[in-house]
């Protein structure tokens, strides 16, 4: 039996790279004996990943894009979500495991980004690792935004048409870019159907083609680890990084491991609190769409607040530009600013372990200021609040843009030779 | 490399040629399909002018009709709220109605065909929210001590007075559009449609 079985993978490896596919990637793919806590989080977005296309898969079959009244007065979108939560069987459960898995999405994602800013995964010669993580991070934003829309709900209507006419600043073609982006003068059901087809099929195919070139690129580099240093500079005789060991199976079992306390905690949340008290579901997102009525605090869903936030604190024109434009670019920017990572580092060292006083306080004070504008991004403008986002909307890209200076002078302590465990 | 000497130019510039002409065929492929996602023809055919009968709005009061998929506000304004007009003069950034977000025929102090009918699209120049009624004035309207009046966007804190015109410093650039619109009789309006002028 086991010679016949070998018989059929032989077959397979001469026409299809299967063994050494998998000896590539899982079995001799050699990573730092080092990973700690913060290396659960990137296994675990593939397994959010693979929870988000199962669960959206089963609710096309059921979900309408159709922004057209029914019989009762309802929006045929508004009502296929409100049918799939009352009267397919299980359909509340997937749904919610996808709503859910949205925000769980987010926090497995920031996690995952706040590892690479600890121990400078960014850094030479993982950029490319970086910037296909950082694409994705943008697909994730737009497949969070676009799928937003389809309930049809108030947050859903008047988000859209919020982020929409943001396009309509930038100078000149602006109006016409949002038009087109709608595809009516107004947000409707022509937006409804497109955005619904970029969010279960344009993106997403995207999405998983930046995903495999981000794994080829880290697979190809190898993993960083901890102390920020390369395994690769001490080899055995094989070749074999000496604090290296293979991935299948020592890291597949402790990934397993973060599965089952991710799933604990998932679960925890899809049964006893599926809206996240108002953060991963807004209220007013289960009141159908009304065109001719804002709901009197809207306030988008908490991933993006600390954008919006930025978005918000822009408020004065300059060089004849609208505030509007410049609150936009401001927004834009936020998120770009991070793809300049791997050069803004300067520091000798990669890992926040041998990094001195200062990068330490730079990149708390840096959490601090994504926290606060986060806050702030979901509490109504007030003028001490307006103030208090502009402060930390400056140190949040003064983190950034000093970076060069500052990871230069900051007093370093020399790397260790091999990888401390 | 050795064969550079030996490339053939006449092959390499048909090659580049090719590509050029490929290139310029993928272009010109995509434009069908990007302008697919432009208004079609029945989205721009939508929008028919609607009628709306004043004799039912009682002083002080507002209603909200759909047109073109937008709300249009119709108030009745009282003398007061008509004074207040006077008040805001200063506070607004356009208070002559200078940018073209109104038909000639209302760019006057009221920004309406009749003083006390203020008709306006109600979506807020900056991002396109619905601005709030705030009609009470003082303090109790949640505004500020001395709002004489007006509306309130709730996204991003643009206020507008009584004829739409936006204040100073706000994230909105411009006044409220006010769309076409014409009496059909002394009661009734027809918005979208002004072919008689006023």
């Amino acid at each position: 039996m086991a010679a016949k079985m070998q018989g059929l993978v032989d077959w397979v490896d001469e026409r299809f790279p299967l063994t050494s596919s998998w000896k590539a990637h899982l079995a001799e793919y050699y990573a730092p004996k080092n990973f700690n806590f913060w290396y659960f989080f990137g296994s675990l977005a593939l397994l959010v990943l693979v929870n988000q296309i199962v669960t959206g898969i089963f609710l096309t079959m059921q979900y309408k894009p159709d922004a057209s009244l029914n019989s009762s007065g309802v929006p045929v979108a508004f009502a296929s979500v409100e049918y799939i939560m009352r009267d397919v069987p299980w359909g509340w459960l997937i749904r919610y495991m996808h709503s859910t898995g949205a925000s769980a999405f987010f926090i497995v994602v920031y996690l995952h980004m706040f590892r690479g800013l600890l121990y400078g995964s960014h850094r030479k010669p993982r950029e490319l690792v970086w910037i296909f993580g950082m694409l994705i991070f943008l697909c994730l934003m737009a497949e969070a935004f676009f799928g937003y829309l389809l309930p049809w709900g108030q947050m859903s209507f008047w988000g859209a048409q919020v982020i929409v006419n943001m396009f309509s600043a930038i100078p000149f073609i602006g109006p016409d870019l949002s038009l087109w982006l709608r595809g009516d003068f107004v947000v409707g059901d022509a937006t409804l159907n497109r955005f619904f087809a970029f969010h279960v099929i344009a993106i997403p195919l995207v999405l998983l083609g930046l995903v495999v070139a981000h794994v080829i690129a880290l697979h190809e580099v190898g993993s960083n680890n901890p102390d920020g240093i390369e395994i690769k500079k001490h080899k055995d005789n094989k070749g074999i990084p000496l604090d290296g060991i293979p991935f299948h199976p020592y890291y597949t079992v402790k990934d397993i491991v973060g599965v089952v306390v991710f799933l604990i905690v998932f679960s925890a949340v899809i049964f006893f609190m599926p809206e996240g008290g108002g953060y991963f579901l807004e209220s007013n997102n289960f009141i159908q769409a009304n065109p001719l009525q804002t709901p009197p605090h809207i306030a988008p869903v908490w991933y993006f607040t600390p954008y919006y936030s930025v978005l918000r604190s822009i408020t004065y024109p300059l060089f004849g530009l609208e505030a509007k434009f410049w609150g936009v670019l401001g927004m834009g920017a936020a998120v770009v600013i991070f793809f300049f990572l791997p050069w803004l580092d300067r520091s000798p060292v990669k890992s926040i372990r041998y990094k001195g006083p200062i990068f330490k306080t730079a990149l708390g004070l840096f959490v601090t200021v994504f926290l606060i504008l986060g806050y702030l991004g979901m509490q109504p403008p007030t003028p001490a609040r307006l103030m208090l986002s502009q402060a930390c909307a400056v140190i949040y890209f003064a983190f950034f843009l000093l970076m060069p200076v500052y990871s230069k002078l900051d007093k370093c302590r020399p790397e260790p030779e091999r990888v401390t465990g | 490399m050795a064969s550079e000497q030996k490339v053939d130019c006449g092959r390499r510039r048909l090659i580049v040629a090719t590509a050029a002409v490929g290139g310029v065929a993928g272009v010109v492929t995509a434009a069908p399909f990007v302008a697919s996602m432009m208004p079609s023809e029945r989205a721009k055919a939508a929008g028919a002018p609607v009628e709306v009968d004043l004799s039912k709005l009682a002083l002080g009061e507002m209603l909200t009709v759909a047109w073109r998929g937008q709300p249009v506000w119709v108030i009745n304004r009282t003398p007061e709220m008509i004074a207040s007009l006077k008040v805001t003069d200063p506070l607004v950034s356009d208070p002559h109605s200078d940018k073209l977000q109104q038909p000639a025929y209302c760019k006057n102090e009221t920004r309406s065909i009749k003083p006390e009918f203020f008709v306006a699209v109600g979506i807020c120049t900056h991002l396109g929210c619905s601005p709030s009624e705030k009609f009470e004035t003082g303090a109790a309207s949640g505004v500020g001590p001395n709002w004489p009046g007006g509306f309130l966007c709730p996204c991003h804190g643009s206020t507008f007075d009584l004829a739409g015109r936006v204040y100073k410093d706000k994230p909105a650039p411009l006044n409220l559009v006010v769309p076409p619109y014409m009496y059909l009789s002394d009661n009734k309006i027809v918005i979208g449609e002004d072919k008689k002028g006023a």
